[in-house]
């Protein structure tokens, strides 16, 4: 008999009852929460006459319709304001911890979960939101949900589901100097396509992986949505280990001790076998760039914006003439050269500390570019800005032309007032390239912090590297 | 939730693949703290040459008279036809309830999103996986014959044209039977009280600190 996978040992470890037909009942060990999937679950549970089975697992923060510049006069969108109120309403009536908007621990919802010690390896993670992916960074099954299970999760505590198929991303060697975890999430998904683990939670594995830390492990399993799998995750190693100790809600004494026990075994068996295997070169990885409407439309920056006339199918190059379309881009243009609009430095895949030093170190000396008409920095939390802060890479950016802003979500999405126009080409760090997602009409390209830093400053695309 | 058991209904193609859920139900609709209501501005940026935002009265909208929701002959659609990955993106169930509201009660794609597919279940909405190469004739049919129906039975697991051929597709029997019979999950679950509990004591031993 074969050995069993980290996927299998998170999964053994939390069934409750299995079902003739295999399906099985999950208990859930954290449940993050939000402002804009929760009204309706919290909702449901009061016309029902139910409570939280443990509000004691469950920890929320807003992040998606928070402001991110001056929050003294709270959220002018009255529409918005109403669903922050909301959340604070909900977690005040039935006990559930908050960060509110005006916390220093507020942040991104997944920025805040692993800072804090409230994500850790080995549990069930869910929140509902597709980027929950990200806590499996610290060997921990987590997944994303909709708004009737965030209800089923704080009614039962519990979720039914069924075993997902298991894939390996091995990425063996070392990354080439510029060349990120997100370059890599990008590279995996033009190499498999947003579809390609769909139905899987992926394991990233190999040396490049290992020789990763938190920060970058966050920004792939983060993309491992864009993919298709709803969970990503790495094994626990030292680093995990490192990273979690003395975090607020992390075990002290002799509870450490136990837990670190466990978490050390919480890595795929050596005989382990997967339904798939992908291996990438990591040395073939060089900086990524988005040129279209879905994360799989993507190159490097020293490659060209495709002709739908190499499409493999009649419906892939129907899609590639839309999407040039929407982006407003010939075929076998260079993507170097591209000019850009604005700048998005943030979310839940790059704002954490590591992504803002990185960005910074481009930006240091150097000035944001007179066609650029806007470059903003959005940490992920309260605690990554004072940070940032305290290493005075805020001036940095300020001095370089950057805008300097309150934590949340932001332009990444667009829910607050940080959105792009019409028209608008945005060099962004974010995760989706989606129609519309960053405003209506507004074009997005997913890049690297320093890419993005680097496409400010030079007004374009531009080879980090070769500054 | 209501139940779904068979369904006589028209269907409307919405050739492309990828659809994800920014685009079934733009952002800005997403500040809702409600659950009902969604259905004028399903796939909005698509459906509308003007910008939507919460609030506005559908009538005063201007409809985009290329998106193939506003043609004449799909008006009343319940069917939707569509490509590989329908539902990618996001986890908001709010896509589901944009689809519902419209009064979209079965979607026919070669393949789902995950999250998309499982929250259909949960919203009284079918989500039908077919081969590619069916799904490619059932387009050509669909534009071939107006008024092109399809009726979907979820006891027998078929989806019958007009020319009479059923097509098999798979569903998860747990899934079926809710579906069938409308049936809450939450009050199912809480039947098994007993074992969560006993769940609980054994891990608050096991690993007191996911208990602290």
């Amino acid at each position: 008999m074969s050995g069993q996978t980290l996927f299998q040992k998170l999964w053994d470890a939390h069934v409750v009852h299995v079902e003739d037909d295999g399906t099985t009942l999950l208990y859930i060990d954290r449940h993050l929460v939000h402002e804009v999937t929760s009204p309706q679950a919290f909702e449901g549970l009061k016309l029902a006459h139910r409570v939280p089975r443990r509000a004691d697992a469950a920890v929320a923060v807003p992040d998606h319709n928070v402001p991110t510049t001056d929050r003294s006069q709270g959220i002018t969108d009255p529409v918005s304001r109403l669903q922050v109120e909301t959340l604070d309403a909900n977690c005040a009536e039935f006990g559930i911890t908050e960060f509110r908007m005006d916390d220093i621990r507020q942040g991104i919802v997944h920025v805040i979960g692993p800072e804090e010690g409230l994500t850790l390896p080995g549990m069930t993670v869910v929140c509902g939101d597709s980027h929950t992916s990200t806590h499996g960074a610290f060997g921990a099954l987590a997944f994303g949900i909709g708004t009737s299970e965030v209800e089923h999760v704080l009614a039962t505590q519990c979720l039914w589901q069924k075993p997902s198929k298991t894939m390996l991303v091995k990425v063996e060697g070392t990354l080439g100097k510029g060349v990120t975890a997100k370059d890599v999430a990008l590279a995996i998904i033009g190499e498999i396509g947003t579809a390609g683990g769909t139905g899987y939670a992926l394991e990233f594995g190999g040396s490049a992986i290992r020789a990763l830390t938190m920060e970058g492990r966050m920004t792939l399993c983060n993309m491992a949505i864009e993919a298709g799998a709803r969970a990503g995750m790495v094994a626990v190693d030292q680093t995990t280990i490192d990273y979690v100790k003395g975090r607020p809600y992390a075990p002290k004494g002799t509870a450490w001790e136990q837990a670190v026990a466990w978490w050390n075994t919480l890595h795929s068996d050596a005989d382990a076998r997967f339904d798939r295997v992908v291996e990438l070169d990591a040395a073939q990885i060089e900086p990524q760039v988005t040129w279209g409407t879905s994360p799989e439309m993507v190159t490097t920056i020293n490659g060209r914006v495709p002709d739908p006339a190499d499409a493999s199918s009649e419906v892939k190059s129907q899609d590639w003439t839309r999407a040039l379309e929407y982006m407003g881009l010939q075929a076998n243009t260079p993507i170097a050269g591209i000019a850009v609009d604005k700048v998005f430095i943030g979310s839940c895949t790059n704002s954490r500390i590591e992504d803002i030093r990185e960005a910074a170190s481009v930006a240091k000396g150097r000035k944001v570019a007179a066609n650029v008409k806007l470059a903003m920095v959005v940490p992920g939390s309260g605690l990554v800005k004072q940070q940032a802060e305290a290493e005075g890479l805020d001036r940095i950016f300020v001095e370089a032309g950057f805008e300097w802003r309150e934590p949340g979500c932001s332009m990444c999405l667009a829910m607050n007032a940080d959105r792009l126009e019409p028209g608008e080409r945005c060099a962004s760090t974010s995760n989706r390239n989606f129609e519309g997602r960053q405003g209506q009409g507004g074009r997005t390209h997913l890049v690297s912090p320093a890419m993005a830093a680097a496409a400010a400053c030079a007004g374009h695309f531009v080879d980090v590297r070769k500054l | 939730m209501q139940a779904f058991t068979t369904l006589d209904g028209l269907v409307v193609p919405l050739d492309r693949a990828n659809v994800d859920t920014d685009a079934i139900i733009p952002k800005q609709f997403l500040k809702s703290i409600k659950r009902a209501g969604f259905g004028p501005n399903l796939f909005d940026e698509w459906r509308y040459l003007d910008h939507g935002e919460p609030g506005m009265d559908p009538a005063t909208r201007q409809p985009n008279p290329e998106f193939v929701l506003n043609f004449p002959r799909y008006a009343g659609a319940s069917v939707l036809l569509a490509r590989d990955n329908f539902g990618c993106g996001s986890s908001r169930e709010h896509a589901p309830w944009a689809l519902e509201d419209y009064g979209i009660r079965a979607i026919i794609a070669p393949s789902f999103a995950d999250i998309f597919y499982n929250n259909c279940f949960k919203n009284g909405v079918l989500p039908i996986m077919l081969d590619a190469a069916v799904v490619e004739r059932l387009f050509g049919e669909c534009a071939a014959s107006e008024g092109y129906r399809l009726v979907i039975d979820l006891d027998r697991q078929t989806v019958t044209t007009p020319g009479g051929e059923a097509l098999a597709f798979e569903v998860d029997g747990g899934r079926k039977h809710r579906l069938l019979n409308g049936l809450d999950d939450i009050g199912l679950t809480l039947l098994q009280a007993d074992r969560i509990k006993a769940y609980e004591e054994r891990r608050r031993v096991e690993a007191p600190w996911l208990f602290a």
